[in-house]
């Protein structure tokens, strides 16, 4: 339904969106992720036709967006970072402007205004000036406003953005009650709301995709996190991370301090791939401490998206390989 | 084109919306009122004058009322006209709902056309609510329809140029404050520059004040439609709507 190949935007200063390529499927929800600066809306602008990229290629519903956006603007509704709305206008003649303004049959236009702002919880302040909404109504009147041409793809600029947490989950709620009859790129930077909103996560950073994962992969790269807490009893903090340091496979200890006598606790971190819990086992009895306890760390959810958006390498040199794939590629 | 006439109610509707209309009507009404009121008394001083001293040569109202007041109240348009257009794109900029306009399926020019018709509309309105007070002239007087209605003509022509020059300057900010006085620089100086014809015969002095908006007004104000006024009007407004486009389509690029 959308196809993007080496998209880049280059503003006068800044290279906001640099070659990024991806695909989403019909009916998919799609989470845009990436922290602040990423080119999540810039990415955004040129999927709606609001600004052409510098180079590179994108296609919605199978219509390029700089060779024909009218079609595309058709197929496609928008909710930007702020919503749309004209203060001085009720909400239902808001709904009733964009409506013809997207090109909503005449004949049609009443009911598809009465069905939106039901399915978006609006219908009982059509008559409200927006002006005098709160901000959730706010944004949910945004919502409507870009789904009333019944889009085949729905882009939603931080949809949750400035709302409370009862807000956050109506609003989720009803982005994922749209999935079925849209396709839908919504863009955040939180990753829970990639996790109980969507299907799909692509993540970026600096303008460049890290990575394209199904949430479930995500999760699992979240539980495989290799670090693990070893809690021991010993006194010397100094040599307990000098024998722990020394375990083939560690590339990171770091002290944690929990104030009890007696008892020091690290965080030990190994190299991908490799289970290092048995050689802290041996290393801590052989030293003659007790080993009080010896707990794998899943890394957080903000964990992944850090190492993910902060390494700033790029998804074709996945972190294993990187130092050799990197040099590679510069060559 | 499709599109030109939603967005051109939508702006019909924020103009009644807030305040502004009324202002922009009330002042108008006003300041005409009191142009005509004193063109009126003077007119009557003089014919009451000339009765006394047993001439009565035929004084003519079109001449003596009409077209004075006509000319004062376009100078009056160029001060209004600005406070018409500085929000018609600065405020959608400003607010972010630029954004809904340029990704619906409508063209820009569609948006442009719309935007500048409302201008136009409401333009159109501020005049005939003041021209009421010209009824009173039929009533008591015989003036010529035909060159009253010419010189409200002239002077909505007039108007629609401004206000298409007044969309482009509010395309090229976020700031309604900043468009309203560059429109009304602009205005102010398509005015003044007429003057320069009055110490300068030369060329150059006469191409400046060929553009000047007065000396196109002019002819209208005396009843006469000259295809050349006509066509500087039209050209005027051709030229906003076109920067209009321009400065549009550069918005995204830069945006
Ligand atoms: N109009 C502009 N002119 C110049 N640079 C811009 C412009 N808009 C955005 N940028 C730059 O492009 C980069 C990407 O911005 P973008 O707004 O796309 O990020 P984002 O992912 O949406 O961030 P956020 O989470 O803050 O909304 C940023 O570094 C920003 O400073
Ligand atoms: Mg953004």
């Amino acid at each position: 339904m959308i196809k993007v190949e080496g998209l880049t935007k280059r503003y006068a200063r800044a290279t906001a969106v640099d070659n990024i390529s991806f695909e989403v499927e019909k009916g998919q929800i799609v989470g845009f992720l990436g922290p602040n600066g990423a080119g999540k809306t810039t990415t955004m602008r040129m999927l709606t036709c609001f600004m052409p990229p510098s180079s590179g290629k994108a296609e919605v519903a199978g219509f390029d967006v700089v060779k024909s956006p009218m079609e595309v603007k058709k197929r496609i509704g928008y909710l930007p970072e702020t919503p749309p709305l004209y203060p001085e206008m009720e909400v239902g003649e808001y709904l009733d402007f964009v409506g013809k303004l997207k090109g909503v049959p005449a004949g049609d236009l009443a009911k598809r205004v009465q069905e939106v702002a039901e399915r978006c919880a609006v219908a009982d302040v059509r008559t409200k000036l927006i002006s005098k909404l709160s901000k959730g109504y706010k944004q949910r009147v945004g919502l409507a406003q870009a789904i009333i041409h019944n889009p085949d793809v729905l882009i939603l600029d931080e949809p949750t953005s400035g709302l409370d947490p009862k807000q956050i989950m109506e609003t989720r709620d009803l982005i994922r009650s749209l999935a079925g009859d849209h396709t839908i790129i919504l863009s955040t930077h939180i990753l829970t709301e990639v996790e109980q909103t969507c299907e799909q996560a692509i993540i970026i950073a600096k303008g460049k995709v890290m990575a394209t994962d199904s949430v479930s992969a995500l999760k699992n790269r979240r539980a495989g996190g290799s670090a693990v807490l070893v809690e021991v009893e010993a006194t010397n903090e100094g040599q307990v991370r000098e024998k722990l340091e020394r375990i083939s496979g560690v590339s990171r200890v770091v002290f944690k301090p929990v104030g009890t006598q007696g008892i020091v606790t690290f965080e030990v971190e190994g190299l991908s791939g490799k289970n290092i819990r048995p050689e802290i086992a041996r290393a801590v009895v052989e030293a003659g401490w007790n080993l009080n306890e010896l707990r794998p760390l899943g890394l957080s959810l903000e964990e992944v998206f850090l190492q993910l958006t902060s390494g700033a390498k790029p998804e074709s040199a996945p972190a294993e390989a990187a130092p050799a794939a990197e040099e590679k590629e510069s060559e | 084109m499709r599109g030109a006439w939603t967005i051109c109610q939508k702006e019909l509707h924020s103009y009644f919306a807030s305040p502004v209309a009324y202002a922009v009507m009330a002042l108008y009404a006003l300041i005409f009122g009191f142009f005509f009121y004193s063109a009126t008394a003077y007119f009557v001083e003089a014919s009451m004058q000339s009765q006394m001293m047993g001439r009565s040569f035929p004084m003519n109202i079109n001449e003596m009322i009409i077209r004075p007041v006509l000319m004062n109240t376009s100078v009056i348009g160029l001060f209004l006209i600005p406070m018409i257009t500085m929000r018609l794109f600065a405020e959608e900029k400003r607010s972010g709902t630029i954004e809904l306009l340029v990704t619906s399926p409508v063209s820009d020019l569609a948006i442009i056309v719309g935007k500048w018709l409302a201008a136009v509309l409401l333009y159109t309105t501020v005049i005939l609510v003041a021209a009421l007070s010209v009824i009173f002239l039929f009533a008591w007087g015989q003036p010529d329809v035909k060159p009253v209605l010419i010189g409200f003509f002239g002077l909505l022509l007039q108007g629609a140029g401004l206000i298409a020059i007044g969309a482009f300057i509010s395309t090229t900010t976020k700031n309604q404050i900043i468009a309203g006085t560059a429109g009304f620089v602009i205005s102010l100086l398509l005015w003044v520059i007429e003057w320069v014809s009055q110490f300068d015969t030369s060329t150059t002095g006469k191409v400046i004040s060929y553009l000047s908006v007065v000396t196109h007004l002019e002819p209208f104000t005396k009843g006469v439609v000259d295809l050349k006024d006509v066509v500087f009007f039209a050209s005027l407004i051709f030229l906003g709507l076109f920067l209009s486009a321009r400065s549009l389509e550069s918005l995204r690029w830069r945006a």
